[in-house]
């Protein structure tokens, strides 16, 4: 076929979207319209992926990620195996490479890998012949969903180029910040920062991003505002004072909205703190698209998978 | 595909013309409606990617000889190719966009040319999976010969002898500029 998209997907694993260039990451989205639509179906299925078998290594709690990649993988047909840290060997002090080669050896196609230190699924990536999928590492990627949010906004906005988004919250500690942060200045959207001073990354500004204190400034006329979850478990370290206090400085309200654009999409990555990042009424109302995201989640991951375990890279010869 | 390095590539002159395609759609429409004695549950869904052209050509036909409307839908087989797993590197995957329930309609698939059978194999494994259908029936342009499955077409427009060396290439308005179907003749250099 003559016309079609040239491009082609070579690379083995989806680590970090710091890695992919701007036609890559548009490859996926792009990929992503064409697999939205399976899930509508009667029959929820397609066998793009039939025999092959995918393991789901989470060595950190995960809901709405780990579902949305079980259920992408078996709606390509896939066989998944799941296995979570605390019903596994690492209890027994086998370390994280003898695991992964252990499952390898039982000639497993793809690993799809959360964990809790930065730069796990790298170190992975180089030990195994399999694909690996970045499903959040450390404080460092989650590159899935800044996908799934791109593709959100891009599907309400009909472009990514030059709008203005706004990330609001704990971005030190955020892996979905910082893929966000590389996919959308990437793909040219204006994006700010805002949160207290302790929350913020030093140096941030080096990766393109404008950075506020003040969150009413920080929305002015933006297209989007993503709120990140204030993690309580950080509490007690005191990057802030309380959580009361946050909210009110930092929460996003009905009253604030006033500052955004009219159309401004209010997004989440989840899960939510009622009434701490983002009150009830917003997180419900009518501009936000937190569902959505779960629902284009789904079909990021489908694409994902699609792409990364069709790319015949040399090393994989079986 | 069309390009191989050490191929060279002879057009050896055309199958059909621009006149000729739209008197075999026109037949084809005709033939749809008298084998369906009218236009009662019919639907129209064409394989991308020219088959969703002469899917829209073949409705627009029907539509001026019986005043009826089908519906009509696009479906992009690539997820469901028997050769995913041997191919070099992952095919772009389009929209299948079927906007209608399947069930209990008489379906007609189109495509451009019916030549493995390996394509229609994988249509119509995909379109069981949004429903069942009463019927399912095939049209195409051209079929060529050279099945690897036991597949047939209901309306063929035209059946051209060729060998497994030529591609016939079917060139539509509404993506190539110029409508047309010729044979393409392939030889090592």
């Amino acid at each position: 076929m003559k016309k079609e998209i040239n491009m082609k997907w070579n690379r083995k694993d989806l680590l970090g979207l710091e890695d992919l260039t701007r036609e890559e990451i548009k490859m996926i989205l792009d990929t992503t319209e064409s697999f939205k639509e399976i899930s509508t179906r009667e029959v929820k299925k397609v066998p793009a992926l039939r025999g092959k078998t995918i393991a789901n290594l989470f060595f950190e709690s995960s809901t709405r990620t780990r579902i949305s990649f079980e259920l992408a993988e078996k709606r390509l047909s896939a066989d998944v195996v799941n296995f979570s840290a605390s019903t596994s060997s690492l209890s027994k002090g086998e370390t994280l490479i003898d695991t992964a080669r252990n499952i390898e050896a039982m000639k497993i196609d793809c690993v799809v890998i959360r964990h809790s230190s930065s730069g796990a699924s790298y170190m992975l990536s180089k030990k195994l012949n399999a694909a690996v999928i970045n499903a959040g590492d450390g404080t460092h990627e989650h590159p899935t969903q800044a996908l799934l949010d791109m593709f959100t906004i891009r599907e309400k906005k009909g472009r990514l180029e030059g709008l203005k988004v706004t990330i609001v919250g704990d971005i030190r500690h955020s892996r979905v910040a910082r893929s966000n942060i590389w996919g959308m200045r990437k793909m040219g959207m204006d994006v700010r920062i805002c949160g207290p001073k302790t929350l913020l990354p030093v140096n941030i500004e080096k990766t393109g991003v404008k950075v506020f204190y003040d969150i009413e400034h920080a929305i002015k006329h933006v297209d989007v505002i993503m709120a990140l979850r204030i993690q309580k478990e950080r509490q007690g370290q005191s990057y802030f004072p309380s959580i009361r206090e946050y909210s009110k400085l930092y929460g996003i309200t009905g009253e604030r909205l006033k500052y955004a654009k009219e159309d401004v999409l209010i997004m989440h990555p989840g899960p939510i703190n009622r009434g701490v990042e983002i009150m009830p009424e917003v997180a419900d109302g009518p501009y936000s698209v937190i569902l959505e995201q779960v629902t284009n989640g789904l079909a990021v991951r489908m694409a994902v998978l699609y792409l990364v375990m069709g790319s015949k890279t040399k090393e994989v010869s079986a | 595909m069309v390009g191989g390095m050490d191929m060279s590539l002879k057009e050896k002159g055309p199958v059909m013309d621009k006149e000729g395609v739209e008197r075999t759609i026109s037949r084809i429409a005709h033939e749809i409606v008298e084998k369906n004695r009218g236009t009662d549950d019919l639907a129209i869904i064409g394989i991308r990617t020219r088959g969703v052209f002469l899917a829209e050509r073949i409705a627009k036909k029907i539509k001026q000889i019986e005043k009826a409307v089908l519906p009509i839908g696009t479906l992009d087989i690539t997820l469901y190719r028997d050769d995913l797993s041997t191919i070099a590197s992952q095919p772009v995957v389009h929209k299948t966009e079927i906007p209608f329930d399947i069930t209990d309609k008489v379906v007609v698939l189109v495509d451009d040319v019916l030549y493995t059978g390996r394509t229609i194999r994988a249509a119509l494994d995909e379109l069981i999976d949004f429903g069942r259908p009463k019927a399912i029936q095939l049209a195409v342009l051209v079929d060529r010969g050279h099945r690897e499955l036991p597949i047939r077409a209901d309306y063929a427009g035209k059946n051209v002898p060729t060998s497994q060396k030529e591609i016939v290439e079917v060139r539509l308005e509404e993506y190539d500029k110029k409508t047309e179907v010729i044979i393409i003749g392939k030889h090592a250099k």
